[in-house]
């Protein structure tokens, strides 16, 4: 170690001559190369841990769901019972609400991003940029837990006597998506999960818009100005075309995330084994159904039912998140070959 | 249609659309004002001595979070412990090493989705790994969810770091005749200080608001207890339990709790930006 110290303190601008090299013992040479051999693989070693891990979480779930992957087969995904009592289990109603409640989230997170990305890059002047970004980041920031309790005692109550009256008189009148939007207005429901979600999946969204939108060449937008376009044209025709995969990979960011959000949606989601057809109906998402019940579940089926339904989340979130780091992927490596 | 009114046409338009995008910056503050407005005005009032000194009472008397704030400390000091040098050894493989062959690349794309996974499936898994085993809930079992999560937090920004190191100095310090595990270690890892220090403060903060990987594995403990291998309370499952509870005492003390978790989430988010603007202004 001492001699190594020495070999970088070397006097300054000596190069390594040879008869520096041969001054240095040949133990110390096998010594150093046993080192590095030790760290690159200690590294190395670390770096297969974490491939381990998603391996092991895929290869636990799977065990752990066995027992319901053999008593109700593929029928799993499409049965809504969930009944302890008689130990019969479906997973459509968490589904269901997973994804119903994670595509509301992105009906309103992504316009709301977009405007947000687009003033952070084209309108904002400079030094508001970052305390505008942080403040928006910060919304990332905030544990989902405290969105949970805030939605449940603050923001339901406010939706139910105000909102909810509203929409039933005007959005449940209209033809086709009027059943959407009837029922007894209590607040809690699929509807408020997916706007609470809607709101914490924004920060996500917006980041990845506002980095992907950075990376338009100064001269593409330059050009589209010095023809006269207005600002949001070249918005529109420059920067939303070059980037649109990038986009794309960050909705789907948003949509991981939304997907497997367990506490905010716990709060506000109603919890009920049921489906309704309005969406002020309360129902219940993976997530949830996971958080609220699994430590109580008794029995292998019961237990074994709940890890399947992990699994499945496990695996919707896997392919949505891979497919959006393959898109954004895609846009840095255009990235990398056009500059 | 004439050349001025299309002119005027498209002024509206971009009028119009640059207006809603402000409307939507204003959206997304405005939930952000509101829930802090929310926590202050229902949190402050929890807020007293007794809180940091008394344990969780029982319905309907006196009572603090103490037991609760210990636990979530100790676990998530375990868990940085634990996750942390996983965290800096697998993203050094990834920057210094990885650069060819497969293991790097596919270690940065799994580690960006469990980045992304969700904590109640890390739960799940350590539930299943751990807990099922020792066949009981624990502080243990808590510590290694959370340092789960704290891995690919910390392994993203110290990749990401290391890449901002020029190669210039790696090959300086190679050209003096350094072997390659004191260049990464001495000075590449070292000129990347500072950015890990940012992402070690982004992942304590993203695990102190995690509720989800604790409800199977630290569960919950009323009482004031050190023992990392039995139930251990700890501030969100307890804010989770208090909060669906129908008594106003321990809703109030829920709000306390939330108020305090959000308070220090935010001051960590803000020290690790500044820590991290630090640095690169110096640079």
């Amino acid at each position: 170690m001492h001699a190594t110290v020495s070999i970088i303190n070397a006097p300054q601008g000596a190069l390594l001559s040879q008869r520096m090299l041969n001054s240095i013992p040949d133990n110390l040479i096998r010594r150093q190369h046993f080192y590095d051999l030790a760290f690159r693989n200690a590294t190395r070693a670390f770096a297969f841990l974490v491939l381990a891990l998603l391996l092991g979480i895929l290869v636990t779930l799977l065990i752990g769901s066995w027992p319901a992957i053999k008593a109700f087969g593929p029928g799993f995904v499409t049965s809504a019972q969930w009944n302890p009592v008689t130990q019969k289990f479906g997973a459509l109603v968490p589904i269901f609400g997973t994804l119903s409640t994670s595509f509301i989230a992105l009906l309103i997170g992504i316009p709301v991003s977009f405007g947000i990305a687009v003033f952070l890059t084209e309108l904002s002047p400079l030094w508001l940029r970052r305390p505008i970004g942080t403040a928006i980041e910060l919304l990332a920031a905030i544990p989902s837990i405290i969105y949970g309790m805030w939605g449940l005692f603050v923001f339901a109550p406010i939706f139910a006597d105000h909102v909810q009256p509203w929409m039933i008189e005007t959005l449940g009148a209209i033809w086709l998506v009027g059943p959407l939007f009837q029922g007894a207005p209590q607040g809690i429901g699929i509807l408020t999960a997916g706007l609470i979600l809607a709101i914490m999946v924004i920060p996500f969204i917006a980041s990845v818009m506002r980095d992907v939108f950075e990376l338009v060449p100064a001269m593409l937008k330059e050009s589209a100005y010095a023809v006269g376009a207005t600002t949001w044209e070249v918005v529109w025709n420059v920067v939303l075309p070059y980037t649109k995969i990038g986009v794309v990979g960050g909705i789907l960011l948003g949509l991981g995330r939304a997907l497997g959000e367990t506490m905010a949606v716990t709060f506000v989601i109603g919890n009920a084994h049921r489906l309704g057809t309005s969406l002020f109906s309360p129902g219940n998402s993976i997530a949830s159904a996971l958080a609220n019940e699994f430590t109580e579940a008794d029995g292998v089926l019961y237990t074994a039912s709940l890890v399947e339904l992990g699994l499945i989340l496990f695996l919707i979130t896997f392919v949505v998140l891979a497919l959006s780091k393959v898109l954004l992927l895609q846009l840095a490596k255009r990235e990398g070959t056009r500059t | 249609m004439t050349p001025a009114k299309l002119y005027l046409r498209r002024r509206v338009i971009n009028f119009i659309n640059l207006g809603i995008s402000m409307l939507a910056v204003l959206f997304g503050l405005f939930w952000l004002v509101w829930i802090l407005w929310t926590l202050f005005s229902h949190g402050l009032g929890a807020f007293s001595f007794s809180m940091f000194t008394q344990s969780t009472p029982p319905p309907g008397s006196e009572g603090g979070l103490a037991n609760a704030i210990f636990g979530s400390l100790l676990m998530s000091l375990l868990a940085t412990l634990i996750g942390t040098p996983i965290g800096i050894l697998a993203g050094t493989y990834v920057a210094e090493y990885g650069r060819r062959g497969w293991l790097g690349p596919a270690t940065r794309f799994i580690n960006d989705i469990l980045l992304s996974a969700p904590s109640i499936v890390i739960g799940l898994f350590v539930y299943a790994v751990y807990v099922a085993n020792v066949k009981h809930f624990s502080g243990w079992a808590g510590s290694f969810a959370l340092a789960l999560i704290v891995i690919p937090v910390v392994l993203k920004t110290t990749e990401n770091m290391l890449r901002l190191v020029p190669d210039t100095m790696r090959e300086a310090a190679a050209a003096l005749g350094a072997p390659q595990w004191i260049v990464i270690s001495f000075v590449t890892l070292r000129a990347a200080r500072a950015g890990i220090i940012t992402g070690i403060l982004l992942a304590v903060a993203r695990i102190s608001g995690e509720t989800a990987p604790l409800l199977f594995t630290a569960l919950n403990n009323q009482f004031w207890s050190v023992n990392m291998d039995a139930p251990m309370a700890n501030l969100p499952v307890v804010i989770f339990q208090f909060a669906m509870s129908p008594y106003p005492d321990w809703e109030t003390l829920a709000w306390g709790g939330a108020l305090l978790i959000t308070l220090t989430v935010l001051t960590l988010n803000i020290l690790a930006r500044v820590v991290f603007a630090q640095k690169s202004s110096n640079s």
